[in-house]
């Protein structure tokens, strides 16, 4: 008997132990650094570091802090390289570089873009950046304005900046770059505005643009050439970019790529996705709309499609499909896989093989009733017709326009197997005729109001098992939770709310081990690192803001629930929870 | 330091700089043709003179590009005090009564002798129309024609221009006279004011119906103040009404098209204790 129970318990730490091990491409090599806004290129935002764990992170401090001296929604990450921690800020995009190796972080330098004044009022929701990238010495990121700029990371020198398209024309930058085999690939916001969306990849060394892919038009924009081979029967087809539109609408149809990227260097594949079509009234875009609410596989050396896989055609909602691709090697029903985790904006968490862009599994990881199913065999989504919009009045709509998650990513542990969702619980009403004047020129949009989803809350965290596709715990939060997520080794989670709370969870049973009140709401990436003490660290910026929080970054009228899009509406009480302010809060056990 | 001491010089030198007049601040748009620009030629530059003189008034302007946050970013910041041009129907700030109303027209060549004047005209299945779009969103006539299924005859002009482009609104007015669109949709003071200006000559025909659903293809048009600053609001409908004739005629210089019967009449029934609700 004693025995048995002794095999029984290898086999079980064998069995267990079995996924971990090999070249799987979550466990990626760990420095104690974090040199790129996703920590590594299969964006798990997990780090290795062990020294601040569920027994001992009730003992966490405040080591030193630092204030950006601006009032905007802080949405970047902090990098760590070489003992020196770079943080970006909102327009105007500064970049500070901070000495680690001394006591309180002073400042060794701070680099100023100077971008134009005027890109304030061209960004949809608030002035952020979500963060730089460091390769080969320099930091590189972009600003709002549309440039995407090199930095030495030794000096702040300038290295290169270079223009990549034009702010009066409604484009601006927000999104952190990703560097793969000394390439800088950035894509454009400005959905709202009428732009066309791209991806495009810059020389390192010098900025100049090596390829654009475009998310609209004929295949040869779309860089769609006879390696596209994507797995459903809807997303094959010449020129679908075009076709897919009546006339020349896909010339102002959206699709832009303004947020993640991730990166399988086996595969040689880029992922990322698409944001929404435009114009807003779907009646005015009859067809898919492709290629927008799309996830791409490119090529980096050319751009070229792999694949492409349209998550939501004619999207009614605004779900854009740009939130972060987890890459994980998993064993799905028995078969090892490469697959890619997606939780979209429309509520779903798709589960893709990212060889070849087939649909795993799609299940709902937020409160959501636009659609009833993805049928994996077609990889079509099935709407719920009374949910689609258009010039009516349509009520209860889940999730709302910022979905059942935005841009705020997800973190993945290797130990525990789960991806940690920090996502929201909106629902939204959609009506009306609302009278607006820009340039002169009378013109009407929808009036969207947002509220929180079943239960009152307006945020959650989920810890989600991809393998079985469900949630294995959830905690419930006030407001949106609208900061990413970072996992340790040591078995914590650590994200922030915008009322102000940064916490600790236990990645198993999410419970809370700690928290500690920063001075300003957070919709930052959290990181954590290896400082030259070789103590571990763990940092994020506070600073309200953002879509969620325009209403306390930009002053927004509380009466008024459709600023900021419809999200005043659920943000009434925001101000009375936080005040804005951006600055950095670094911590550490005693 | 030489500098300030010349400064206070300048004060004592120029009496007109009087500090007990007023100054008039006016928020307006460096590059929007006919409204407003930088050296003063629109027609809300020259209404903000009349108003200013009427006032007795210093007028200062402060230019921001009207975008998507030209309210909150300007007049609601504080950084003026009117802006001289908001349908009236805005809710965000206070607007004055309306100075005018005018409506989307169609425009076209006069040699085509199209003869158009309504949206549901089934000779526009086969005309390519050109209309304006802000952003992602077409002016609003375009809902209509999408729900007749003409979503593929639009062809959408950006009212943004890129930088440095001087009047961009007037790419489409150019777009009709080339033929590169059989007709365009327009707001009217865009149609009236750009088609003087073109090498051939074109025909303005308000549309009809004049609203869709809930959608007006018609608006007046106010000055606005911030919420709150009732006092200036009377003080500036009172003007509008000795200005009457004054506004009038500059509705016509620059060739506003009006709807008839909605425009304000410099009769003496009009009382200004009327307009100052």
């Amino acid at each position: 008997m004693r025995k048995s129970i002794v095999l029984f318990t290898a086999a079980a730490i064998l069995v267990s132990s079995v996924p971990r091990l090999g070249g799987q491409i979550q466990n990626q090599p760990d420095d104690g650094q974090w040199p790129m806004a996703a920590k590594n290129f299969a964006s798990t935002r997990f780090s290795t570091l062990t020294e601040i764990n569920t027994g001992n992170v009730k003992d966490l401090k405040l080591a030193w802090t630092f204030s950006t001296g601006l009032t905007r929604g802080h949405e970047a990450a902090p990098l760590v390289v070489n003992n020196t921690m770079y943080v970006v800020t909102p327009w105007p995009n500064l970049l500070y570089a901070l000495d680690l190796t001394k006591p309180g972080g002073p400042v060794k330098w701070t680099y100023s873009p100077h971008p134009s004044a005027s890109s304030q009022g061209v960004a949809c929701c608030d002035v952020v950046n979500r963060g730089a990238a460091y390769y080969n010495g320099r930091i590189y990121y972009n600003t709002l304005d549309v440039h995407a700029v090199a930095v030495d990371a030794n000096t702040g020198k300038e290295v290169w900046k270079v223009a990549l398209g034009d702010i009066n024309l409604g484009e601006s930058i927000t999104m952190a770059p990703l560097i793969v085999k000394g390439k800088v690939i950035v894509g454009n916001s400005g959905g709202e505005f009428g732009v066309r969306g791209w991806l495009a990849a810059l020389d390192a060394g010098t900025g100049k643009l090596l390829w654009r892919a475009y998310a609209t038009g004929p295949d040869r924009d779309v860089l769609i050439g006879p390696n596209f081979k994507p797995f459903y029967e809807q997303d094959r087809g010449k020129d679908l970019g075009m076709k897919t539109w009546q006339g020349e609408q896909w010339k102002i149809g959206g699709g832009s790529g303004w947020s993640w990227i991730s990166y399988d260097p086996d595969l040689d594949l880029i992922y990322y996705g698409t944001s929404n079509p435009g114009p807003w009234n779907p009646e005015q875009r009859p067809g898919d709309n492709k290629w927008t609410c799309t996830l791409f596989a490119r090529h980096p050396d050319t751009g070229e499609a792999i694949w492409a896989y349209q998550m939501n055609p004619h999207d009614d909602h605004d779900y854009d499909g740009i939130n972060e691709n987890i890459l994980l090697d998993l064993t799905i029903q028995g078969r090892a896989r490469k697959v890619l985790a997606h939780p979209d904006r429309n509520g779903r968490m798709y589960l893709l093989d990212r060889a070849t862009g087939e649909v795993l599994s799609a299940e709902a990881f937020a409160n959501q009733n636009t659609s009833e199913s993805v049928d994996v065999k077609t990889g079509k989504i099935k709407y719920v017709a009374s949910k689609a919009t258009g010039f009516k009045t349509v009520r209860d709509i889940c999730p709302a326009a910022p979905g059942g998650k935005d841009w705020q990513p997800s973190s993945f542990s290797p130990a525990t197997g789960l991806i940690y969702i920090p996502h929201n619980n909106l629902c939204m009403e959609y009506e009306g005729v609302q009278a607006n004047y820009i340039a002169g020129t009378p013109f009407v949009g929808a009036n969207v109001r947002m509220y929180a989803g079943p239960g009152g809350h307006r945020g959650e965290l989920s810890a989600w098992d991809p393998v079985a596709a469900k949630a294995v715990w959830t905690v419930k939060e006030m407001f949106p939770a609208w900061s990413g997520t970072v996992v340790t080794a040591g078995d914590v989670v650590f994200y922030g709310t915008m009322d102000g709370w940064f916490k600790a969870l236990n990645a198993r049973t999410g419970a809370l081990l700690w928290q500690f009140k920063v001075g300003s709401g957070i919709i930052s990436q959290p990181v954590t690192y290896r400082g030259p003490d070789n103590k571990q660290y763990v940092a994020v910026l506070s600073g309200v803001g953002g879509w969620s929080g325009a209403i306390v970054a930009g002053g927004l009228n509380a009466k008024d629930g459709t600023g900021a899009l419809g999200f005043v509406n659920a943000m009434a009480d925001l101000p009375n929870y936080t005040t804005k302010g951006g600055m950095l809060y670094v911590f550490s056990l005693p | 330091m030489c500098f300030r001491c010349l400064s206070v010089l300048l004060l004592f030198l120029i009496p007109s700089m009087a500090a007990d007049r007023r100054t008039l601040r006016v928020c307006a748009d460096p590059n929007n043709l006919p409204f407003s620009n930088q050296v003063g030629e629109g027609l809300e530059n020259r209404l903000a003179e009349i108003l200013a003189h009427d006032l007795d008034a210093q007028l200062t302007y402060t230019w921001w590009a009207e975008r998507k946050s030209f309210l909150k970013n300007s007049l609601e910041a504080g950084l003026c005090d009117v802006v001289m041009g908001v349908p009236s129907s805005m809710d965000s700030v206070l607007p004055t009564e309306p100075y005018y109303r005018s409506t989307y027209v169609f425009l076209s060549r006069t040699d085509r002798a199209l003869n158009i004047s309504s949206l549901i005209d089934p000779r526009l299945e086969g005309m390519r129309i050109g209309i304006h779009v802000v952003g992602d969103d077409y002016a609003p006539p375009a809902h209509l024609l999408a729900r007749r299924g003409l979503a593929s005859h639009i062809a959408g002009y950006s009212l943004y221009g890129a930088s440095g482009e001087v009047n961009p609104p007037s790419r489409l007015i150019e777009a009709v006279v080339r033929g590169d669109v059989d007709v365009a949709i327009v707001w009217g003071p865009f149609a009236g004011y750009f088609s003087k200006q073109q090498s051939a000559p074109l025909t303005v025909t308000a549309v009809s119906p004049p609203m869709f659903l809930a959608i007006p293809f018609t608006y007046a048009i106010s000055a606005a103040v911030r919420k709150g600053d009732d006092a200036l609001r009377t003080e500036i409908n009172q003007a509008f009404v000795r200005e009457c004739k004054s506004i009038a005629a500059l509705l016509l210089e620059y060739g506003i098209p009006q709807v008839p019967e909605d425009t304000p009449k410099c009769d003496s029934s009009q009382s200004a204790a009327a307009l100052s609700r």
